[in-house]
């Protein structure tokens, strides 16, 4: 049960800045994923929270206690940090056995022999690997050394557990398993997870909080939903979501109290307390703006519903997939990708209706690449949006 | 280190105390310390004193300098030797001669000739050959593979200066302490050109460094994806073309770097150019490093020498560095090609096994059995009837000497054979662990701190000793024990540091390899969960590194098993000499069948580590 702060970290390589000024909080009981595209610097913070490299520059604490203070050449050993990491490639030690890999941090803290015993066979069970503790992690299947890993890091009742890339070395449903089991592990335990990963699907199924990372520098922290429905900038927007989000170019005039968006799909006018007006755009004139929409926002009616937000659209191409079809449209020179659940049939070319919902659209300034109109989140969304 | 944007923050004195007890604190940044001091001591003090001892007058030499340089007392800096070589005299010409009347063509421009021919030859035959031997065993499908794969280092592991007394059991003349070799024995007359010099060391040597070629280009076409060939064949390539224009560039690294380290090597080897030229004045650089140094007199004289011929070894190298660009992998090319399609050989087929086995029959069998049968001879060259063959220089008591030739007892029979045993085995066992122990260590440090400053003067400092031919490795040491250790000179202690120091870069590289499979997340996992420096060395690294450490303790301990360049020049001292220069030394005195004895125990000796050191992973082609 922890909370951990780290204020200003910039963490070098030589002449290399992989971390800039990074700051975050997690609050105990989160789970915060950070997320990003590899060589963001993710994993890189992730090791510095651990204390496996030490930042040239920032503090960080644990519950109010300092731990690194960089200024001072502070940095706490990585076993007084109350945490446990699982490494991406799960870091088993080979010449052990399972139980003496769980084990092994316990003996170093000098518990009683029962007390290990008890313990670490209480770990195995949580992960479900009890009945392998005399096997060699040589002799363990893929999935089965990830449980190894994730047992011998819970062991010791980590205030802290540290994730790096867990699931990346698995297979596609050994992973949608394991996200199941860590999900699980992290209610049960309430333990304050770090989990590191590029997958965006991990990140939004999985986390409380996600941290968005940007060549070293954090772009976003948000909910899963908040990141999915708002990113940040053209950028993020592109990263979170598949099929990716379409772009659809606009023009923008801001009035100083309403901002007017005109694109091939028609003039639509958001009010005042839609737009985040941190952000710089220009005001009584007209400029480049990007609309941003989720293709399962897009609605296909084969005879027109007589909505207010009706365009009719053309359709470019069919993509039927069981579960979800992917429709790829055209209005006018504008192409975009929609998706309907279940199987749906379209011919090439014909011609549909398409029910959009511009309160759930985000518009990006083009020139900053930055979000300047939020959409609304879905469950807040009103059918006539 | 400039880093944008970033300021150091002051120096306060918490922030001292912090950074001094993060470096202290830590037993891996003490390791690292004492290692560079060590690495100081042993490798870079040794080379300056060296150095120095050109410009210095000893008491010894004190009456040679003053005939140079008049006037000089012993503990003065002058440039006698230099002068002693190179001054102005020695460019005059004493007769009609020309040059080859100069003193400097006698005391230099000859040696140096002589060991760039033999340099020379050597690398443009064995080189050729080792790579040929390697595309066949590799490429090919060459028939009794298996057989010949066993077969065919087996040369290497026999001592070169072995080699040298297996050539002299055949082409030895009268000349040669009045022995007969088998030919002169037969009644074919033998010339001393072929008996000695230049062609006996060259083919001598061709037989020893055939097998860095072998060894690297084999590596290297292992490491090439057949597919690359194959491509080649599907755009209409023929073999030839396939072979000259795919395979051998791709080989070419490999082939580069053999041939550098034949030249370096080939100019740095003693034994055999003593035993094959010594007799008719055919003096190399090493040889008359040797002659020098053997005189108080002229001793910085072969320091000059000495620092001529690690000039020489050096240049090669680091041409070498400049070809390739890279100093560790020779193999430079990677990938995962491990699937291989042989290319069959055809009509070339049983024309190209005549050709290994006439190979090993000449590098193997011949200096073996010759060996071996002139140990059983009562009058070497005098042939294999019952009435020449004893017992005797094995198990023979002084007594019962078939002639008065034998002034040893056999060798089983013979004191100065078990010390020598002894000292050989004390010398193995304690140098090569040792020598184990500290790779692994500098492996641990250079893997860890792999582009850190001190993993890069690491490295660089343990490869030095690599640069530097063994003959002069050993004047270097003979040359700082002498003048600040005179208790040294001729003790056992120094053979020994002598044999570890030497053996640094090769124990490292081995160490190096065996902690790169120890993956830092290993150790990372271990400090997670509290274990300390000395815990994850004992608990991680060590029960991890065991296969490695063994199979690295054994290919040094044939190394130094056999070594005999390198401790030449530090036996001063009876009591100390090794299996290796007792014979060596037994040969010179006359006693070739003993000496022969002791080679073929020698040889006995290293198959049988070597192929304790195989069962362990370990491989004869990591010891080069």
């Amino acid at each position: 049960m922890s909370k951990i702060v780290l204020s200003h970290i910039d963490k070098f390589y030589g002449e290399n800045h992989v971390l800039r000024d990074i700051n975050l909080t997690i609050e105990d009981g989160d789970f915060m994923t950070l997320l990003g595209p590899s060589g963001c610097g993710k994993t890189t913070t992730l090791r510095v929270v651990s204390g496996l490299e030490k930042p040239q520059h920032g503090t960080m604490t644990i519950d109010d206690r300092p731990v690194i203070d960089a200024d001072k050449a502070f940095y706490e050993a990585p076993s007084k940090r109350g945490l446990n990491l699982v490494f991406q490639s799960y870091a088993l030690w080979p010449h052990m056995t399972v139980f003496q890999n769980v084990a092994f941090g316990l003996k170093i803290k000098k518990l009683k022999k029962a007390e290990i015993e008890e313990t670490v066979m209480r770990a195995l069970k949580t992960m479900r690997i009890e009945e392998y503790r005399n096997r060699y992690p040589n002799e363990l299947s893929g999935g089965q050394q990830q449980r190894v890993a994730i047992a011998r890091a819970i062991a010791s009742s980590p205030k802290l557990l540290l994730l790096d890339e867990p699931l990346s070395n698995l297979d596609a449903r050994l992973r949608i398993d394991m996200r199941a089991e860590l999900k699980r592990l992290h209610k049960e335990t309430g333990t304050t997870i770090i989990y590191v990963t590029h997958d965006q699907v991990e990140a939004l199924t999985m986390s409380t909080k996600i941290a968005l990372f940007k060549e070293g520098e954090i772009s976003q922290i948000d909910t899963p939903l908040g990141l999915y429905t708002n990113p940040i900038d053209l950028q993020a927007a592109d990263f979170i979501g598949t099929p990716r989000i379409n772009f659809i170019d606009a023009t923008g005039y801001y009035d100083g109290d309403t901002l007017k968006v005109t694109s091939a799909f028609g003039e639509y006018v958001y009010p005042h307390e839609t737009l985040k007006l941190d952000e710089t755009f220009p005001k009584g004139e007209e400029f480049a703006c990007v609309l941003g929409l989720r293709p399962e926002m897009v609605d296909i009616y084969t005879q027109d519903p007589h909505h207010k937000n009706t365009v009719p659209a053309e359709v470019y191409a069919n993509q039927p997939a069981g579960s979800e079809t992917l429709v790829t449209l055209t209005v006018g020179n504008t192409e975009f990708l929609a998706i309907q659940v279940g199987l749906v049939e379209y011919d090439m070319n014909q011609n549909v209706f398409v029910v959009l919902h511009p309160g759930r659209m985000n518009v990006y300034n083009k020139e900053t690449g930055r979000l300047i109109k939020f959409a609304k989140t879905k469950h807040k969304a009103g059918i006539e949006d | 280190m400039a880093k944008k944007g970033w300021k150091r923050p002051p120096m306060t004195k918490e922030r001292f105390k912090n950074s001094f007890l993060n470096v202290v604190g830590n037993p891996f940044n003490v390791i690292v310390l004492i290692t560079l001091l060590m690495l100081f001591v042993f490798i870079v003090i040794p080379l300056i004193t060296m150095v120095l001892n050109t410009f210095t007058v000893t008491r010894g030499s004190a009456d040679m300098a003053r005939r140079v340089d008049p006037g000089v007392n012993p503990g003065d800096y002058s440039i006698w030797a230099w002068k002693f070589l190179f001054g102005a005299n020695n460019f005059v010409s004493s007769g009609s001669m020309g040059l080859r009347g100069t003193q400097i063509y006698t005391n230099l421009l000859e040696p140096l000739f002589h060991s760039l021919t033999v340099g020379f030859f050597v690398t443009i035959i064995s080189v050729p050959l080792g790579a040929l031997m390697a595309w066949l065993m590799v490429r090919t499908d060459l028939p009794a593979k298996g057989l010949l794969s066993a077969l065919i280092l087996i040369p290497y592991m026999i001592p070169s200066w072995c080699k040298a007394l297996s050539w002299l059991t055949v082409f030895r003349t009268p000349k040669y302490g009045g022995y007969y070799g088998l030919l002169t024995g037969l009644g074919v007359p033998v010339p001393e050109w072929l008996a000695y010099g230049p062609i006996a060391i060259i083919l001598v040597m061709v037989l020893h460094y055939y097998a860095f070629s072998y060894i690297m280009v084999s590596g290297a076409l292992r490491s090439i994806n057949s597919e690359l060939e194959e491509m080649g064949e599907i755009q209409g390539a023929n073999k030839l073309q396939i072979l000259k224009s795919i395979t051998l560039p791709l080989v070419l690294p490999s082939i580069l770097s053999a041939t550098i380290m034949t030249i370096s090597k080939s100019i740095g080897t003693y034994g055999v150019a003593a035993r094959l030229g010594n007799t008719i004045q055919y003096y190399v650089l090493a040889t008359k490093m040797k002659y020098f140094l053997e005189s108080q007199q002229t001793a910085a004289v072969g320091y000059i020498f000495s620092m001529l011929m690690i000039a020489l070894a050096a240049g090669t190298i680091l041409i070498n560095q400049k070809l390739i660009g890279t100093r560790k992998s020779y193999a430079t090319i990677g990938g995962k090609g491990t699937r291989s399609n042989l290319i069959p050989l055809g009509g070339a087929k049983w024309p190209m096994l005549i050709f290994l086995t006439i190979f090993i029959i000449v590098a193997m069998f011949m200096p073996l059995f010759f060996l071996v049968m002139e140990s059983f001879q009562i009058i070497p060259g005098k042939g294999y009837r019952p009435d020449n063959l004893t017992l005797y220089a094995w198990i023979g008591a002084l007594e019962n000497a078939p002639n008065e030739q034998f002034n040893q007892p056999g060798l089983f029979q013979n004191p100065e054979f078990f010390r020598s045993l002894w000292n050989t085995v004390k010398l193995s066992v304690i140098g090569s662990l040792v020598t184990a122990v500290f790779g692994q260590f500098f492996g641990y440090i250079t893997t860890r701190g792999r582009g850190k400053w001190y993993g890069n003067a690491v490295e660089q400092l343990i490869f030095i000793p690599y640069l530097m031919p063994g003959v002069a490795f050993a004047a270097i040491y003979y040359s700082l024990a002498s003048n600040y250790a005179p208790i040294l000179v001729g003790s056992f202690t120094l053979v020994l540091i002598v044999s570890i120091v030497k053996h640094f870069p090769f124990a490292s590289r081995s160490g190096s390899s065996n902690m790169m499979q120890i993956s830092v997340e290993l150790e990372e996992a271990a400090t997670i969960n509290g274990a300390g420096f000395w815990r994850r060395i004992l608990s991680i690294v060590i029960p991890l590194a065991k296969g490695g450490f063994l199979s690295g303790f054994l290919l040094s301990f044939i190394s130094i098993a056999k070594e005999l360049d390198l401790i030449a020049i530090l036996m001063t001292n009876q009591d100390n000499y090794t299996l290796s220069f007792l014979s060596f030394n037994y040969s010179k005195e006359a006693m070739p069948q003993v000496a022969d004895a002791i080679c073929i125990i020698i040889i006995a000796f290293i198959l049988i580590t070597n192929r304790i050191a195989d069962k362990f992973g370990g491989n004869v082609s990591k010891s080069m």
